[in-house]
């Protein structure tokens, strides 16, 4: 090939290398000037929106969380606080190996499966600056451990934040609840923006009823930062406001000695003050430590509560549910009165049983021999049921209802605790509309006895004994009692005596009941009169007793060979002193056989507590 | 042909100075030490002030520079004889790359030696011009068609090679280094329309070819504001940097989406953004200016070359040098598509400065070895 080839024509060659050389050149200083044109766009004529969005690149906005309100009982003790604990926070991006880094922590600090299972849920590869608590309540020699070895372990921090704690764990679960994560449903429910920054909400108890009040406003800063969103410096910022502070009615030490009181047994206890009914006791036994929610409760723990027979996380004060046995005998006795159904000296035999004319179905009396004849006050006094199986057919299913219904029986009490149960007040539209059966005597007869379809909490028990003691006054249980602002000016909450008449009768039938009740407590025959011993003030109460399962016909019931589940619950309900009645005291005891027995003396000892400095 | 007047070592009847001794051009040096000390400066604020950063650089461009030096002493003939078996070499290490790139994972580019790591595809930017260079300039300009479509096959071979790497940044620089050789040695302005139309003609089976992050990255450069987070982050930062600049920039080390790192890849593909942010668009004119005059210098000591070869080789060497800076600065200003081409002389990185200065080097030797023709 080579040799096939003419001498090249060196001029000719260098004419067309120089002709393409300049064609190039044209083409690139074409093309440095359509760059040029496309800088003087960009850097000139559409500076001012470029250097915009410059700085809305490095100029971001962060929340500042509110600090929570703290809730106070009526003394001022703290039930509820925000303490700075220190948290492991991992910054993933930063973190060259996490597997190697996970581990290496591990030797220094206690990391259980339940730290790592809830890090790596929260571990989602999305860009930007982020950081992951790992372990929470770090114990100080954690810290210190930690911090010698921090050199090693980049990307992750020891941060100090507030983390709500409950002192009195325990005693006060049911009542304060707990704050725990937002989840999901509460994020469509809530304000984003307010809860930006924060990251627990209130989830039981006061802690979700007073949310809006106790969390306070969020604040803004406008900080410099950086691509990954690390802070440079804060431009300016808006400070946060704290949550109001909460004072309850709630006296701690009462709970404490009501917790006490009840012992091992299941159940609640209700004190309520009853001029202004302002809750000063609200205990529901078996009981949680409310501080093992706030950070997330570990799995076994919480399947182990949630699963327990005993159910500790059932607030039993307000979901509670129970036959009020003879615990409304009073006000049963009260309507035959006032309706003028009965005498209070008529007097009317108690064989032990009652039969319905024409039936032969035995309604027993607890007491199998009888109790002779009896007038009100002996009924009352003895719980004899023959006496209101008889009154309470003669009122008949109706008027019963109207009357209980004044004592705020089958109605929720309105308390500032949210999701109570409204009991159960039966009557024939009721058993019309949930069994579509007509209404039949002999449940007349089982509800004027406070057993039957009627179920009471244990909160509406201590409300209608407040009504009771106010002699048909109004009562609205309240537990939050000033709300206190930030710039520390209170405002009271509770209800002002208003002297709504909720049960009408007459000064004479009232006397009379009342003076039953004290003979419950204080007379020589009353089923209470163990507690009623060496009193310092008057107490009108009245026992009960609520079957967990009836008796067969011609069976006796046995305590001995019941098992404990079956057994009977304990009632008492009660107020003092007669005179000035300051406390209502409910005490329900799940299982623990006869009210005189077991719920009595815990009502005594409350009251004595409270009377002796109010 | 070339044989004849491509020996250097002839009677010498001039005094030289140190710079001719060394076969080095003084304009051309001093435009590309000028841009490489624009580039230190620049750098030096895109990595956050990093000493150690800084330092690797400047001893790769002392390798750099001295590679260019050591290219300089080797005189053109003997990059004419050599040509063929450059080229051959360049061939078999591309396939060796291939072939182990079937037992690695992703883009396979590296040959590692054991004690050095090469990259076969870097010296082709140089060995395809050269060895196109070689073929054409075997016969009297302009070439004819059957000698086109050989030469178009010594280019073709290299750059699909390159490409099922993938890399599809360096195939098509070498691509172009093949491709203005073609351009510079007459090939018809018909031929050169006619190509053009086929070319387009081509792109819907060039695009079902592509890999999908080459996809992407036409996507987004056709529409960044698509995809702010992901793949069109890197361009939308960029405008933003060059944009927030304006006409005198934020000052050095002030630029905020660069000290901030906002600006992905700053000391790299994206430091051209760096300049136009903290030196605004006085800046950027000042540095254009520079890569213009080195382009210019580069392109006259193209049209005083004695040979066919060396004319045609620093040619395409230049041009292939310009084809870096307007690709780079085209895609930093959202003109282009991003593709991974570094700008020259300026961004941080190894391999790419080596290979230009060793271009810039057999630039210099054509230059300083040409025979005095009216001695």
């Amino acid at each position: 090939m080579r040799h096939q080839t003419a001498i090249s024509d060196y001029l000719l060659e260098s004419q067309l290398f120089l002709g393409r050389a300049v064609a190039t050149m044209i083409l690139v200083i074409v093309l440095i000037g359509i760059l040029i044109v496309r800088l003087i766009d960009l850097q000139i004529v559409n500076h001012h929106h470029f250097s915009t969005r410059s700085q809305a690149n490095q100029v971001q906005l962060q929340a500042l969380p509110p600090t929570r309100g703290l809730i106070f009982d009526r003394n001022g003790e703290i039930l509820a606080q925000n303490l700075p604990t220190f948290s492991l926070e991992l910054i993933p991006d930063q973190i060259p190996d996490l597997d190697t880094t996970l581990h290496d922590l591990a030797a220094l600090i206690t990391l259980t499966e339940s730290d790592l299972d809830r890090f790596h849920k929260q571990l989602n590869p999305s860009r930007g600056f982020r950081k992951i608590a790992l372990r929470f309540r770090l114990t100080d020699e954690e810290v210190a451990r930690f911090s010698v070895n921090r050199h090693r372990f980049p990307g992750v921090d020891v941060h100090a934040r507030l983390t709500r704690e409950y002192p009195k764990g325990e005693l006060t679960s049911h009542v304060i609840g707990y704050v725990g994560r937002i989840n999901v449903e509460e994020l469509e429910r809530i304000d984003p923006s307010d809860y930006s920054g924060t990251s627990h909400i209130g989830k039981t108890g006061i802690e979700k009823t007073y949310e809006d009040i106790l969390h306070g406003d969020v604040g803004v800063q406008h900080v410099e930062t950086n691509a990954l969103g690390r802070t440079l410096q804060v431009l300016k910022q808006t400070a946060p406001t704290r949550g109001n502070h909460l004072h309850l009615t709630l006296d701690i030490h009462l709970q404490e000695d009501a917790t006490t009181a009840l012992g091992d047994f299941n159940g609640s206890v209700i004190a309520l003050h009853i001029p202004s009914g302002g809750i000063l006791a609200m205990v529901s036994k078996p009981t949680f430590d409310t501080n093992l929610f706030v950070n997330g409760i570990d799995h076994a723990t919480y399947q182990a509560l949630n699963t327990s027979a005993d159910k500790p996380l059932f607030n039993r004060s307000l979901f509670g549910q129970y036959p009020p046995g003879s615990t409304i005998k009073p006000m049963v006795g009260l309507a035959g009165l006032q309706l003028g159904i009965i005498d209070s000296a008529q007097r009317h035999f108690c064989p032990g049983f009652f039969m319905l004319p024409g039936k032969d179905h035995k309604y027993r009396d607890w007491k199998k021999q009888g109790h002779a004849a009896v007038n009100l006050d002996a009924a009352i006094t003895q719980s004899c049921d023959v006496y209101f199986y008889k009154l309470g057919l003669a009122l008949g299913i109706d008027k019963m209802q109207d009357f209980l219904s004044g004592f705020g029986l089958g109605e929720p009490t309105g308390l500032d605790i949210v999701g109570e149960q409204s009991g159960l007040l039966p009557s024939r539209d009721w058993k019309r509309r949930v069994h579509n059966q007509p209404w039949f005597p002999g449940e007349t007869l089982i509800t004027a006895i406070g057993q039957g379809f009627m179920l009471t909490t244990p909160l509406q028990l201590a409300r209608a004994t407040a009504i009771l003691a106010k002699r048909g006054e109004d009562v609205q249980p309240k537990i939050v009692r000033a709300i206190e602002t930030p710039d520390h000016s209170r405002q009271e909450t509770l209800m002002q005596p208003h002297h709504d008449q909720r049960v009408s009768a007459t000064d004479k039938h009232w006397d009379e009941v009342i003076a039953s009740m004290i003979h419950v407590v204080h007379g020589a025959r009353g089923t209470a009169r163990a507690i009623g011993v060496d009193a310092e003030y008057t107490i009108a109460g009245k026992t009960g007793t609520a079957q967990v399962f009836s008796i067969k016909q011609d069976e006796v019931y046995q305590p001995g060979e019941i098992v404990e589940k079956l057994r009977d619950h304990s009632l008492f309900i009660g107020f003092a002193p007669v005179d000035d009645p300051q406390i209502a005291v409910a005490v329900v005891v799940e299982n623990g056989g006869s009210g005189s027995k077991v719920a009595a003396p815990i009502a005594r000892r409350i009251m004595d507590r409270y009377l002796r400095n109010p | 042909m070339g044989m004849s007047f491509s020996t250097a070592d002839g009677p010498q009847t001039h005094e030289r100075g140190l710079l001719e001794g060394l076969h080095l051009d003084l304009p051309l040096l001093l435009g590309l030490l000028f841009v490489c000390g624009m580039g230190i400066i620049v750098l030096y604020s895109a990595s956050g002030g990093d000493n150690a950063l800084l330092l690797k650089q400047c001893i790769r461009i002392g390798i750099a520079f001295s590679v260019m030096v050591v290219v300089a002493q080797i005189p053109p003939h003997a990059l004419l004889r050599w040509a063929p078996w450059f080229f051959l070499c360049g061939i078999v290490l591309l396939l060796t790359v291939l072939w182990l790139g079937h037992t690695g994972k992703g883009a396979q580019r590296w040959l590692d030696l054991g004690f050095v790591r090469f990259q076969p595809s870097e010296m082709m930017k140089i060995v395809v011009p050269m060895m196109t260079a070689w073929y054409l300039s075997r016969a009297p300009l302009p070439p004819r068609f059957a000698q086109l479509l050989i030469a178009s096959l010594i280019i073709l071979v290299p750059v699909l090679l390159i490409a099922r790497q993938p890399d599809l940044g360096t195939s098509l620089l070498v691509a172009c280094a093949g491709g203005f050789v073609l351009f510079l040695s007459g090939m018809s302005w018909r031929l050169i329309l006619a190509l053009g139309a086929v070319l387009s003609a081509l792109a819907p089976v060039i695009w079902y070819r592509m890999l999908d992050y080459q996809k992407q990255r036409v996507l987004t450069f056709l529409n960044p504001e698509s995809d702010p987070l992901g793949s069109g982050y890197h361009i939308i930062q960029s405008k933003i940097a060059l944009g927030s600049g304006g006409l005198y920039g934020k000052g050095w080390m002030n630029g905020t989406q660069a000290q901030l790192e906002f600006l992905p890849e700053r000391s790299t593909d994206f430091i051209f953004a760096v300049l136009g942010e903290e030196f605004g668009l006085n800046g950027i004119l000042i540095l254009l200016a520079a890569y213009l005059f080195i382009v210019m210098r580069g392109m006259y000591l193209a049209t005083r070359a004695q040979t066919t070869f060396s004319r045609l080789l620093a040619g395409s060497l230049t041009l292939t040098f310009f084809v870096y800076v307007f690709v780079n600065t085209g895609m930093v200003s959202g003109l282009l598509p991003v593709v991974g081409v570094p700008l020259p002389l300026v961004s941080y990185g190894g391999t790419s400065i080596v290979t230009l200065m060793a271009g810039f080097g057999i630039l210099m030797s054509i230059h300083t070895h040409r025979k005095l023709l009216h001695a």
